[in-house]
């Protein structure tokens, strides 16, 4: 009797499920396929590190204030963080990108995996653009100013207006990070989950040395 | 046999293994990286021209400032006749059949006759004549307010925006209340009066912006800093620091044809339209890139996965 009340709950789904599919070895593993042994490799964990310096950066801005970083030198310090650790997260993450496409990544049931990954390269383009957007100088004022033609032709200016700066701040400190921070540490999961692809000719490879 | 290579493909890896730290490569790329940014903070810093006041303007440019004032009581700036989601003034531009900032409304409505200039000027105590011209506005029709503001926006245009060489004409208290205007932008007061519109609180810089932008002096100051559309300017950043290169594709389309003619119809007149339609393909094509047919092939067909298994393919003899 208990055992068929536990298999309807969803609780006990949900942690069977992530036992089955993502047991701390896993998550944490201390080896990897010897194959794991490239410059590319460096480039996934690379973007995470920039991530976290930028919401370290970030976090700091968000609680002196948007003007801060004009009048004081500490604050221009932590924006010049801000502003470099972007530069790198975005290089980091497109020879990243470039590197899963010319490895097939996506191949072995890894399709989410690559889906998940352009998702957040998306979202990451959207939260440096509402950055770019919140800089309280000549540079943001311009950019909303061309911007909102570009978002207007299309009618989303109409829910999503560029110059509205308190809309802006909110989605770069709030909802945009929030949208990020989730679809990066699924993404992360799913690459724990799944494991590093294997080279594209271990199939025929490996099945060659078993046979 | 597809099914047995997906098999392989998803299955744990059952061959050789290596240690590998996770943890300790994370810790090390996350003290290297910010060590790095630390000293590029330090050597360079970072991007801050100050921010363009509408005083500053008034200052600096009287007569453009001048100018696009009666442009706003005229009608025949740009921000009159932008259409959604300012106002009804024009369809605005189009995706084909479709008109979709018209199909989503008014939604941010803009005055420019009001928000610009009339209400701003109720705010501050006027000289006689501005308070007289105010007075005269207020008390007339709307006809007549049009009527004025046409008249003395053509005159002026006619006279190069030199107030002093327009002719006599049927202009109405128009002169006075641009004339106020500057006085009180120069004074410093136009800019929190345009923000805040009579309200206590309030974030959103639409009006301001706006406004800005229907005067030369503001297209002037970013076509000096290289950040128009049409010089690559939405990836560039003030000063010589790197911008957004990461919208190097979308400010691309702006540089050709038949995008960069905005005289071209259908497509250079309506750019910001296809070109944002191309953009939204473009990332859901990224996003699905390994559905699509011919380009999830060519890892297969250029092998540069050797490169990065290079020791793989050395060790097993492929």
């Amino acid at each position: 009797m208990s055992t068929s009340v536990e298999k309807e709950m969803w609780t006990s789904k949900l942690r069977k499920s992530w036992q089955k599919n993502l047991p701390v070895e896993k998550l944490l593993p201390d080896t990897q396929p010897a194959y794991v042994a490239s410059w590319i490799y460096l480039f996934g964990v690379a973007t995470l590190a920039s991530l976290g310096v930028i919401i370290a950066s970030g976090l700091i801005l968000a609680f002196e204030g948007a003007s801060w970083y004009h009048y004081s030198s500490v604050g221009h310090f932590i924006n010049s963080m801000h502003f470099w650790s972007v530069q790198f997260f975005f290089i980091f993450m497109v020879v990243h990108l470039w590197g899963k496409f010319w490895m097939a990544a996506w191949r072995g049931r890894r399709l989410l995996t690559w889906v998940t990954g352009g998702i957040a390269f998306v979202a990451s383009i959207a939260t440096a653009f509402t950055g770019y957007l919140i800089q309280t100088n000549f540079d943001s004022q311009w950019i909303s100013y061309e911007a909102k033609d570009g978002f207007n032709s299309v009618g989303i200016g109409s829910r999503f207006n560029v110059t509205n700066f308190g809309q802006m701040i909110l989605l770069h400190v709030a909802f945009l990070p929030l949208v990020l921070g989730v679809i990066t540490v699924i993404h992360v999961l799913m690459v724990r989950a799944k494991g590093v692809v294997p080279p594209i000719d271990a199939f025929n490879n490996e099945l060659g040395e078993r046979s | 046999m597809s099914d047995r290579r997906t098999e392989f493909e998803a299955a744990p890896w059952s061959g050789r293994t290596r240690r590998y730290d996770l943890i300790k490569e994370g810790v090390v790329a996350l003290l290297v990286i910010t060590v790095v940014v630390a000293a590029l903070s330090t050597l360079f810093g970072s991007p801050d021209d100050k921010q363009i006041t509408f005083k500053g303007w008034a200052i600096a440019a009287p007569a453009d400032f001048y100018a696009t004032a009666v442009q706003e009581l005229a009608g025949t700036s740009g921000t009159a006749g932008y259409g959604a989601p300012y106002n009804s003034a024009s369809d605005g531009v189009n995706l084909g059949p479709l008109h979709l900032a018209k199909l989503m409304g008014v939604t941010h409505p803009v005055d420019t006759v009001n928000d610009f200039v009339i209400t701003p000027l109720t705010t501050v105590v006027n000289s006689g004549p501005v308070a007289d011209a105010l007075k005269q506005w207020q008390s007339s029709d709307s006809k007549t307010q049009s009527a004025w503001a046409t008249n003395y926006d053509t005159a002026l245009t006619k006279a190069n925006q030199d107030p002093a060489k327009v002719s006599a004409g049927n202009y109405g208290p128009v002169p006075e209340l641009a004339s106020g205007l500057l006085t009180m932008a120069q004074a410093g007061s136009l800019d929190g009066a345009l923000l805040s519109q009579g309200n206590y609180f309030q974030t959103d810089n639409t009006k301001q912006t706006l406004f800005l932008g229907d005067g030369s002096y503001f297209n002037d100051q970013s076509t000096a800093s290289n950040l128009q559309g049409s010089t690559w300017g939405m990836m560039n950043e003030t000063g010589r620091y790197p911008g957004q290169a990461w919208l190097w594709l979308y400010s691309f389309w702006y540089q050709i044809p038949p995008f960069n003619n905005g005289d071209n119809h259908p497509f250079g007149a309506n750019a910001d339209a296809w070109i944002m339609a191309i953009m939204g393909a473009l990332s859901l094509g990224l996003i699905c890139m390994p559905l699509i047919p011919g380009i999830r092939s060519l890892p297969y067909k250029i092998p540069l996965h050797r490169l990065v298994w290079k020791n793989y393919y050395q060790e097993e003899n492929l």
